[in-house]
């Protein structure tokens, strides 16, 4: 115990650890995007996130290395995404529409585990890599010194959140799946095709799935380990609320900032793995006085 | 189970409720009785002298599954209260016993009880949030108690027993006799099955597993017909908890070791993984989704070892099979969620249904 009394408060330790935070952060906000996506537009909810990234990853690292080009990778990674977020609409997930929540939960459940069974038994075990053309030496910036895998990782996350945002705000298709997410009935009375939509955010999920396995394959590399970062979503969401985009920001950028300076801190004290430990901390205190989060909406039913 | 009645004819509540509903069925329950208790011995008969330790250990971690299963189902299929923190339990139950037996020596009659009294304990405290938040809610709360509860036991010493968090227990013993064969533990583990079992089947059909399955219907009606929700969800969270440390401490006896690495969160994914497979609200249900997900890992080597070695050498069948595993685990959990979700329960009540009029169903 009389470790936590010898931290001292360190100026440029800090700092650096709140920049690496603040990158890592929106890197967590594009994972919790997809999941936020996911539920806004159809209620239900994807425990496989970590697995859809992974998926993205290994599509990307593996037609890289085999085509010797990390744009076909990219590209292979964004097309196999879609295609496979509509196929499982339309084979799962639509059977399961109107059924409790613990059919949906379970059944992505069941996706994750055959996900993490299909890529090592076809690609291997080694882990592949996702070489962006970007240079390797850190960026020194003053006193801080920024990877910069971590800053387009971050930049990549900042334009689609923005990007997502301009789509549900102005654009027709954006505007109808904000309606189907709002009542499902009145959006079809309307003439609005709802399972076309469900499909369309399970397409988008796919997107941003092979987008988050890009650059957090470019950063980790890709191996079946790479769906731990998965287990981050939670915390993300139920903090920033669970379907807000801004909020996938937010809890993202608040995840990221506290993970990094506790484990910064506290890691010697504790003997490691601070990081995967305090942002459920934070997320049970969170769930017990503000479940709907930041800027979730008030709709659990309290009983 | 195995007879069959020729209609159904129950004129009262209490007629509806009972355990035996003929009288015939005492027999067919006895006659499981004697199949269970003679089936080492059986062993003898089907298989060489020398495999039967290793079939009868199949069956006694299919038992101990059996407990964790039921005691999850308790708390998923019947009060409707998702749980993604069994495995937890198990560990909470399993470091209990051990520590009790390793620093206090004492027997296993008390650190089981022990064990399973501290997951009932803790998993009431994770179960509080269930007050307040409900469905994915829940699922991420009992998550995170999941990765809490491993993150505490191996980071506190006193708990983990130090370097690798592994404790080794001493071997039960019953009236001075050391139980350390694979056959005397079959017995062992059996009782506290049939125990667990007949607990279950008791504990759903009395007042309070009533109250259960009305939170678990429509819990807004289930309190203004004067069911105390807090109570009653704190008690099937205790409940299930319960009978997974209980689960954690016979794993542990079994194992003759008590490790964090049996308890996390794919164990949890596992135990869901029976009880939704074998039908969720259904006790039989549990037991069958218990024993297909023990058996499903040697059936699909067993299956590979055969036919793969076609057309693979022995190392790659061995390194293919962890992965088929999770692929026919994780597509077994989707299909039955799509096709059948009552579960294998369920195929078993229309196999009986077919036979009940068979062969002049007109």
């Amino acid at each position: 115990m009389s470790c936590f009394f010898n931290i001292e408060f360190d100026g440029g330790f800090t700092l650096s650890l709140l920049s690496i935070g603040v990158l890592i952060g929106l890197m967590y906000a594009l994972i919790a995007l997809g999941f936020v996506l996911v539920y806004k537009a159809t209620d239900a909810i994807n425990f496989a996130q970590g697995e859809f990234v992974m998926a993205g990853g290994f599509l990307a690292g593996v037609v890289a290395v085999a085509a010797d080009n990390i744009w076909f990778g990219i590209l292979a990674a964004l097309v196999g995404m879609v295609a496979f977020g509509f196929g499982l609409e339309r084979l799962v997930l639509r059977a399961l529409i109107g059924r409790p929540v613990v059919a949906v939960i379970m059944a992505t459940i069941g996706l994750a585990a055959m996900l993490r069974g299909v890529f090592p038994l076809f690609v291997g075990t080694s882990t592949f890599p996702v070489a962006l053309p970007i240079p390797e030496e850190p960026i020194h910036l003053g006193s801080l010194s920024l990877q910069p895998v971590q800053l387009v990782g971050a930049a990549v996350s900042l334009l689609f959140l923005a990007g997502f945002s301009y789509f549900f705000l102005k654009s027709r298709m954006g505007v109808a799946m904000r309606a189907v997410a709002d009542n499902q009935q009145v959006a079809m009375a309307m003439g609005i095709n709802v399972e076309r939509y469900f499909a369309l955010a399970w397409a988008m999920a796919g997107i941003v799935a092979a987008l988050g396995g890009i650059v957090w394959g470019a950063m980790l590399g890709v191996d079946t380990s790479l769906a731990q970062v998965g287990l981050k979503v939670f915390p993300v969401v139920i903090l920033g609320g669970l379907d807000s985009i801004p909020g996938a920001v937010v809890g993202g950028l608040i995840i990221g900032v506290v993970e990094n300076l506790t484990a910064g801190y506290l890691d010697p004290c504790l003997g490691g793995g601070t990081k995967d430990f305090v942002p459920y901390v934070l997320m049970i205190v969170v769930l017990m006085f503000r479940p709907y989060g930041i800027f979730g909406k008030r709709r659990i039913e309290r009983v | 189970m195995f007879h069959r009645e020729s209609g159904i004819f129950k004129t009262s509540y209490r007629s509806d409720m009972e355990l035996y509903p003929l009288p015939i069925a005492k027999w067919t329950v006895g006659v499981i009785a004697v199949v269970l208790l003679a089936f080492p011995l059986l062993m003898r008969v089907f298989v060489a002298e020398g495999s039967i330790d290793y079939y009868v250990s199949l069956i006694n971690l299919s038992m101990i599954a059996v407990v964790g299963a039921v005691g999850l189902n308790i708390l998923v299929g019947y009060t409707g209260q998702i749980s993604i923190g069994h495995g937890a339990f198990m560990s909470v139950g399993a470091y209990t016993a051990a520590n009790l037996a390793v620093r206090l020596d004492w027997p296993f009659w008390i650190t089981l009880p022990a064990g399973g009294l501290m997951a009932a304990a803790i998993g009431a405290v994770v179960g509080i949030p269930s007050l307040r938040i409900k469905g994915l809610y829940l699922a991420i709360a009992t998550l995170a108690g999941q990765l809490i509860i491993e993150w505490t036991i191996n980071h506190v010493p006193f708990i983990s027993g130090g370097v690798q968090a592994s404790i080794r227990v001493p071997r039960p013993t019953v009236f001075g006799y050391e139980l350390s064969s694979q056959r005397d533990l079959y017995y062992f583990l059996l009782f506290f099955a049939v125990v667990a079992v007949i607990g279950a089947l008791n504990l759903v059909r009395s007042r309070i597993g009533r109250a259960f399955v009305a939170i678990r219907d429509q819990d807004i009606a289930a309190e203004i017909i004067g069911i105390n929700i807090f109570r009653y969800k704190l008690m099937a969270f205790a409940v299930s908890s319960f009978y997974g440390g209980v689960t954690g401490v016979l794993y542990t006896y079994y194992l003759g070791i008590a490790n964090y690495e049996q308890f996390q969160i794919t164990t949890s994914i596992d135990y869901l993984a029976m009880i939704i497979i074998g039908g969720l609200g259904s006790i039989l249900g549990s037991i069958f989704g218990a024993i297909f997900i023990s058996l499903l890992p040697t059936v699909i080597r067993t299956v590979m070892e055969g036919a793969g070695s076609l057309f693979l050498s022995q190392e790659e069948v061995l390194s293919v099979v962890p992965y088929l595993r999770l692929i026919i685990f994780g597509g077994l959990i989707v299909l039955f969620l799509v096709v059948e979700p009552e579960g294998l329960n369920r195929l078993w009540r229309n196999i009986r249904n077919y036979f009940r009029t068979w062969p002049f169903s007109y």
